[in-house]
């Protein structure tokens, strides 16, 4: 009864903040002074909870969005709302890494988040200590806390960066290309404190120009091409075209193709024209173990089984109808 | 424990400043938990039983006395809880706890309650922050259980300060501004040493008449050293050493990258601009008041201390003499707090720092440099410099408020344009550095 009166203003419909999406744009559209247009009409609807990768070549508009849904960036037209809140509000409860870090560089790394800490109105001026102390542990740079941030590594610097968003307790992490620069470990870690953040409950909007790095994060992805949405939603839900197919090595060609036949699986074929290429069919609803088990009783000699499933890039081929530049 | 620290655990709002449609959201905000696992009993419910614990208290005393209550258990929740009218005190009170234990407890509280009592009640719950217990941080368990207790407020009271106070301590520790003050408050000493050896000089040789007023003056008086010092420095390197702090006020964080995590944090860009004006203003009487200092000390050192004798003639004790310092002082940070807003308009122009200050700087000189000009004397009233120097004012007896007066108002005229045309550009850029 009183939702009227409570979201009387609010763009996006009477639910309470809280039960209305992470994040919400509707039309969002930025044309720069020289009529280039970064983001175009662009309808995005993240989950509450979910790990969102937010794809797309370099300059297909992503840091665009993300600057215009920190408020640094006006849009043009269009309109956008994190966390069902006004910005305002909704800012304290969001972290966010922006096109790479930025310090000062003769202040130390704790003492660069402490003063990005004394730029959130909301944030509690009694436990900084004890919140920076916890940020910096959580990236692992409680051994460099002390050092002035004009010495740091790339690696450092970026985990600098993730630590002055984990700064309070966040609903809402937003992170432009969290692992740039980082290496393969640097890169491991970035990505298993992405996971660990998102089992807390925290919604997390990670941009990346990589597929795989999406595919092993993501429960939920979109794909910018020049400033377009190509697609959106679950992983699930984008992969949902294509099935799993069974991939069998086995020199009995014949054989296996017969038995995977009788199973009913779809799509049934060699791989190749010699003996040991192996056979492979669509999976379709067919439990994987079962069909190993049918092979086997019925002696095909089977040296390697393996499921495969569609990786991103292949949905992504499909879905835009050519490759995914990932060099952009 | 600190005042800070104690003024923390008070509440931090009176209900009556919350807004009803805010007041509506904190009320009927459920527990985060309908995104993620509702929170594990194992780990969370402990703290989140303290916490529940801590707001119905609060809610109970505030049954009683009917308008604020703090709370003082374990987690230390800043609630506050008060009804909004007097006959829904003690349901309304009740109910919203009722709502916090719930969802603290790692259950879901019906929103639909929470809204339709919240429709009454005006209860706003302040942020729980776990770590004034002592033991309770540490963990990111702890900070989801934080969380659950209810948002955090928009704005806390004093943050305006706390940014201002990053700001001061940015300003006053950065290496290339320490550099600056050290050189500014080194120039009355080296005039002073200066004036001296050539006093000596004179002596020496029997040669005393050729002496100009302001050596003379200065010889013949430590507190002179400080007007000769500011009207000395006043021309152009104090002009150079605000530029340099206002003229890389915004433009020096769009530069470094570090704006845009500022506004993201969120600063707000009025309220940014505001500390980073306040920040010049402070550096701006600093260095009037360091340069001010150095001189009276070197002053102090190398001549005799007496009445002072003012320019126009007459003779006043070493107290109001002190006291005319300080005047001088305050009208040189003023005119200086006036350019300060000059290089913060330029600022916010440009993500070089070096253009902004430079640009100050020219502006500075050409406004000289047209000065010089005689046929040009009818636009000397609008050039800031023409007013800097006019602390002078402070040196006649009486004191000249008139001509101080006038300078004091085209420093706020200063102020005023300048300051507006900071904001407009400032408050509708678009942070693409």
């Amino acid at each position: 009864m009183t939702s009227v009166m409570l979201d009387a203003g609010a763009p996006f419909g009477a639910a309470p903040p809280s039960a209305r999406p992470a994040i919400v744009t509707r039309g969002l559209t930025k044309r720069f002074r020289g009529g280039q247009v970064a983001v175009d009409a662009l309808d995005l609807s993240v989950p509450r909870g979910a790990v969102y990768g937010f794809l797309g070549p370099n300059g297909s508009g992503k840091t665009t969005t993300i600057r215009m849904l920190l408020g640094l960036v006006a849009p043009t037209s269009g309109e956008h709302e994190l966390l069902g809140l006004p910005l305002g509000e909704a800012l304290p409860r969001v972290g966010a890494l922006v096109e790479g870090p930025a310090f000062y560089p003769y202040l130390s790394g704790e003492a660069n988040l402490r003063r990005f800490d004394a730029a959130d109105p909301a944030a509690p001026r009694a436990t900084v200590r004890r919140r920076v102390a916890e940020a910096l542990d959580r990236v692992g740079l409680t051994a460099a806390a002390a050092k002035r941030y004009r010495t740091y590594s790339l690696g450092m610097r970026q985990r600098l960066a993730i630590a002055a968003a984990l700064l309070g307790p966040r609903e809402l992490l937003i992170l432009d290309e969290p692992t740039n620069g980082l290496d393969p470990q640097g890169t491991r870690e970035v990505r298993s404190l992405v996971k660990e953040i998102a089992a807390g409950g925290t919604t997390v909007f990670v941009s990346s120009h990589l597929l795989a790095e999406v595919e092993q994060m993501c429960t939920h992805a979109a794909v910018m091409r020049a400033g377009r949405l190509v697609a959106q939603g679950s992983m699930a839900s984008l992969g949902g075209g294509q099935v799993p197919r069974v991939r069998v090595r086995t020199p009995d060609t014949a054989d296996a193709l017969r038995v995977l036949r009788s199973l009913g699986l779809a799509d049934v074929r060699a791989d190749g024209p010699e003996p040991g290429d192996g056979v492979s069919a669509e999976l379709g609803g067919v439990a994987p173990e079962r069909v190993n088990a049918a092979l086997v009783g019925e002696g095909v000699a089977v040296r390697g089984f393996a499921v495969e499933r569609p990786s991103l890039e292949d949905v992504f081929v499909r879905l835009t109808g050519e490759g995914f530049d990932v060099d952009g | 424990m600190s005042t800070a620290e104690t003024r923390e655990t008070r509440p931090r709002r009176t209900p009556g400043l919350v807004p009803v449609s805010e007041t509506l959201r904190t009320t009927s905000r459920p527990a985060p938990s309908d995104t993620a696992d509702p929170a594990p009993a194992g780990t969370t419910a402990p703290a989140g039983t303290a916490d529940a614990a801590g707001t119905t208290a609060s809610a109970g005393t505030a049954d009683a006395a009917g308008t604020t209550a703090p709370a003082g258990t374990a987690d230390a929740v800043g609630t506050t809880a008060a009804a909004g009218t007097a006959d829904a005190t003690g349901s309304t009170g009740s109910t919203g706890s009722a709502i916090y234990a719930a969802s603290a407890g790692g259950g879901r509280a019906p929103e639909t309650a929470g809204v339709a009592e919240g429709g009454r009640a005006r209860e706003a719950a302040g942020v729980a922050e776990g770590d004034r217990a002592p033991g309770a941080a540490g963990t990111v368990g702890s900070a989801d259980v934080i969380d659950l207790a209810g948002p955090p407020p928009v704005r806390r009271f004093g943050s305006f300060w706390r940014l201002l106070g990053s700001e001061l301590g940015l300003t006053f520790r950065r290496p290339r501004n320490l550099v600056m003050l050290a050189v500014l408050a080194s120039v009355p000493v080296i005039l002073g040493v200066a004036l001296r050896l050539v006093t000596d000089d004179m002596d020496a040789s029997g040669r005393g008449g050729g002496m100009g007023g302001l050596v003379a003056s200065v010889a013949g008086n430590s507190l002179m050293l400080a007007f000769a010092s500011l009207s000395f420095l006043v021309v152009l390197l104090m002009p150079v050493a605000v530029s340099v702090v206002a003229g890389d006020a915004i433009a020096g964080e769009a530069g470094g990258g570090t704006l845009r995590y500022l506004l993201a944090a969120p600063a707000g860009r009025t309220r940014l601009l505001t500390v980073k004006y306040l920040n010049a203003v402070v550096f701006s009487f600093a260095i009037a008041a360091v340069v001010a200092l150095s001189a009276l000390v070197t002053g102090l050192a190398l001549f005799p201390v007496g009445p002072v004798t003012l320019l126009s003639g007459t003779t006043v004790s070493v107290a109001d003499g002190l006291l005319r310092v300080l005047i001088s002082v305050g009208y040189v940070g003023a005119g200086m707090a006036a350019l300060a807003a000059v290089a913060l308009a330029l600022s916010t122009f440009t993500e070089v720092p070096i253009g902004a200050i430079a640009g100050t700087v020219v502006l500075v000189i050409v406004a000289q440099v047209l000065r010089a000009v005689p046929q040009l004397e009818a636009i000397n009233p609008y050039l800031l410099p023409t007013w800097l120097t006019r602390f002078d004012g402070a040196l006649r007896d009486p004191v000249d408020l008139g001509a101080m007066r006038d300078g004091l108002l085209a420093f706020g005229a200063y102020i005023l344009l300048f300051g507006s045309v900071a904001w407009a550009r400032f408050t509708g850029k678009d942070i693409t550095s």
